[in-house]
C-alpha cells in the first residue's frame, strides 16, 4: 500500500511521488514516520530532512528548512517555503554558509540567526551526502 | 517650394513607423510575459490552497490563539496602505488606478482621524507619492515585474513588524486582481489584522470541507502560530503574482492600442502626403504649361499677330 507525497512550495509543486513511508521530524515531537492509514495529522516541521521511502525500497531525501506536514487519507503534503531536493543543493555554498555561521556563533553564542543558518547548512550537507 | 509639405509628411510617417515597430515589439513581449506570469500564479495556487486547508482544519478543531497578527486595535491610530505598482510605465491606466485607490485609502484614514503609513512596491507609486510630499515608510523596487517568494517575504516581514510593534493598527492591501487577459480589477483587501480562523477558512476555497479530527504536533495552537506568518506571506505573494500578470496584460493592451493608432495615423498621413504630392505635381504642371504657354504665346505674338478687325481697311 502506498500513498501520494507532495512537496508544495509557493513557486509550485516541487516534488511529488509515491511512497510507502515518509519520515520527518517535527518541532517538539522528534522523528515521526508515516505509513498509509496514518491518523490525520498536522505537524510543524523542524529544520531537518524528510525521507520519502519508495515502494521499491529507494528513497528521496528532501531538505526542508521550515514548514508543515499534513497527512490526510492517502496523501502526505509537505508545505514549505524553504526546501530543496537533494539534487538542488549547492554543497560548496552550504559548506561556506556553515563556516560563516560557526564563526558567528563562536563570536556570539546567542546569535539565533546564525544558529538557524548552521542548522540549515547541516541539513543541506546531510541530505547532499545521503545522496552521494 | 511645393515639395516642402510632402517632405515634412514623409518624415512624420517614418517616425510613426518607427514608433509602431517599438510598440509592436513591446506588445509581443508583454504577451509572452502575461503567459509566464499567469503560469506562475497558477503554480503558486496549491501552496496557498494547502495553507488555507490547514487553517480550515485548525478552525474545525476550534483553535484560537492570541497572536500579534490577530491583534485588533481598539482605536486605529495609523493605517498602513500597501500598494503594488509597476516599475515601468506604458501600461495604460494600470498604475494610475492603483494609485488613485491607494490615495483614497489614505484620505479615508485621515477622515477617520488616523495617520497613514505608505508601503510602496514599484517605482511608479513612489514617484507619485513622493512628488506630492507624502511620507513613504517603505519602498521596494525591482520586484513587481517578476516577483519571487523571497521578495514577498521581505515585504511581508516589514509590514508584519510594523504591525506587531503597534506602529500601525490596520493594513490595507491595494493591488490589481487578474481576472482574465481582458479584465483586471483594482481591489482593496484587509491585510492585517488577520481574521479569526473561522473567517479565514470560510474565505478560503473550501475544498471538500475539513477532514475528520486531526492530530496536531506540537499542539494546534503552535501549528497556528507557526502558520500565520506564512499565511501573510503567501497572501502577499499571491497579490504580487496577480499584479505582475495584470501589469503585463495592461501593457499588452496599451501597446496594442498604440500600434493600432500608429497604423491609423500612417494611413492618414500617407493620404495627406499623396495629396500633397499630387498638388505639387499639378502645380508644377500648371507652371510648366503656364510657362510654355507664356513662351509660346510670345512667339505667336510675332508670327500672326491678330489684326484688329476694322483696322485692316
Amino acid at each position: 500500500m502506498t500513498f501520494q507525497v507532495e512537496l508544495v512550495s509557493p513557486e509550485g509543486i516541487a516534488y511529488s511521488g509515491e511512497a510507502e513511508m515518509v519520515i520527518a521530524r517535527t518541532v517538539g515531537g522528534g522523528e515521526i514516520a508515516f505509513q498509509p492509514g496514518h491518523v490525520p495529522f498536522i505537524g510543524v516541521l523542524a529544520v531537518w530532512s524528510v525521507d520519502v521511502v519508495h515502494p521499491d525500497g529507494g528513497r528521496d531525501t528532501l531538505a526542508v528548512h521550515r514548514g508543515f506536514v499534513q497527512v490526510a487519507g492517502t496523501k502526505v503534503t509537505i508545505l514549505s517555503d524553504m526546501s530543496e531536493a537533494s539534487g538542488e543543493i549547492d554543497v560548496d555554498r552550504a559548506r561556506a554558509a556553515r563556516e560563516v555561521a560557526e564563526a558567528a556563533l563562536a563570536a556570539d553564542k546567542d546569535d539565533a540567526a546564525a544558529a538557524e543558518a548552521l542548522a540549515r547548512a547541516d541539513v543541506r550537507l546531510t541530505v547532499a551526502n545521503a545522496e552521494a | 517650394m511645393a515639395g516642402g509639405r510632402e517632405r515634412v509628411l514623409r518624415r512624420r510617417i517614418t517616425s510613426v513607423q518607427k514608433t509602431k515597430k517599438i510598440t509592436r515589439a513591446m506588445e509581443l513581449i508583454a504577451a509572452t510575459r502575461v503567459m509566464k506570469a499567469q503560469q506562475r500564479a497558477r503554480s503558486s495556487a496549491p501552496y496557498s490552497r494547502q495553507i488555507t486547508q490547514v487553517i480550515e482544519n485548525l478552525a474545525a478543531a476550534g483553535t484560537e490563539v492570541d497572536h500579534p497578527l490577530l491583534r485588533k486595535a481598539e482605536k486605529v491610530e495609523r493605517v498602513g496602505v500597501v500598494l503594488i505598482t509597476s516599475d515601468r510605465g506604458l501600461a495604460g491606466p494600470y498604475n494610475s488606478s492603483i494609485i488613485r485607490a491607494a490615495e483614497r485609502q489614505v484620505q479615508n484614514a485621515r477622515a477617520e482621524g488616523a495617520d497613514y503609513a505608505l508601503i510602496i512596491i514599484g517605482k511608479k507609486g513612489r514617484d507619485y507619492f513622493r512628488f506630492r510630499n507624502y511620507r513613504i515608510d517603505s519602498f521596494t523596487e525591482g520586484i513587481s515585474d517578476n516577483p519571487t517568494y523571497e521578495d514577498a517575504k521581505a515585504v511581508a516581514d516589514t509590514v508584519a513588524q510594523l504591525f506587531e510593534s503597534g506602529e500601525i493598527d490596520r493594513v490595507e492591501l491595494v493591488y490589481t486582481e487578474f481576472i482574465s487577459i481582458g479584465s483586471q480589477k483594482v481591489v482593496v483587501r484587509r491585510f492585517l489584522p488577520l481574521e479569526s480562523t473561522e473567517v479565514m477558512a470560510e474565505e478560503g476555497h473550501g475544498e471538500a470541507g475539513a477532514v475528520a479530527s486531526f492530530e496536531f504536533e506540537p499542539s494546534s495552537e503552535a501549528v497556528l502560530e507557526a502558520l500565520l506568518p506564512r499565511y501573510v506571506e503567501a497572501r502577499l505573494f499571491g497579490a504580487l503574482l496577480e499584479s505582475a500578470a495584470s501589469e503585463h496584460a495592461s501593457r499588452q493592451r496599451a501597446m496594442k492600442a498604440a500600434t493600432d493608432n500608429a497604423e491609423e495615423m500612417i494611413v492618414k498621413l500617407s493620404r495627406e502626403m499623396n495629396q500633397a504630392r499630387q498638388d505639387a505635381i499639378t502645380t508644377e504642371i500648371m507652371e510648366i504649361v503656364g510657362g510654355a504657354e507664356a513662351l509660346g504665346s510670345g512667339d505667336d505674338d510675332k508670327t500672326d499677330t491678330p489684326v484688329p478687325v476694322g483696322v485692316q481697311n
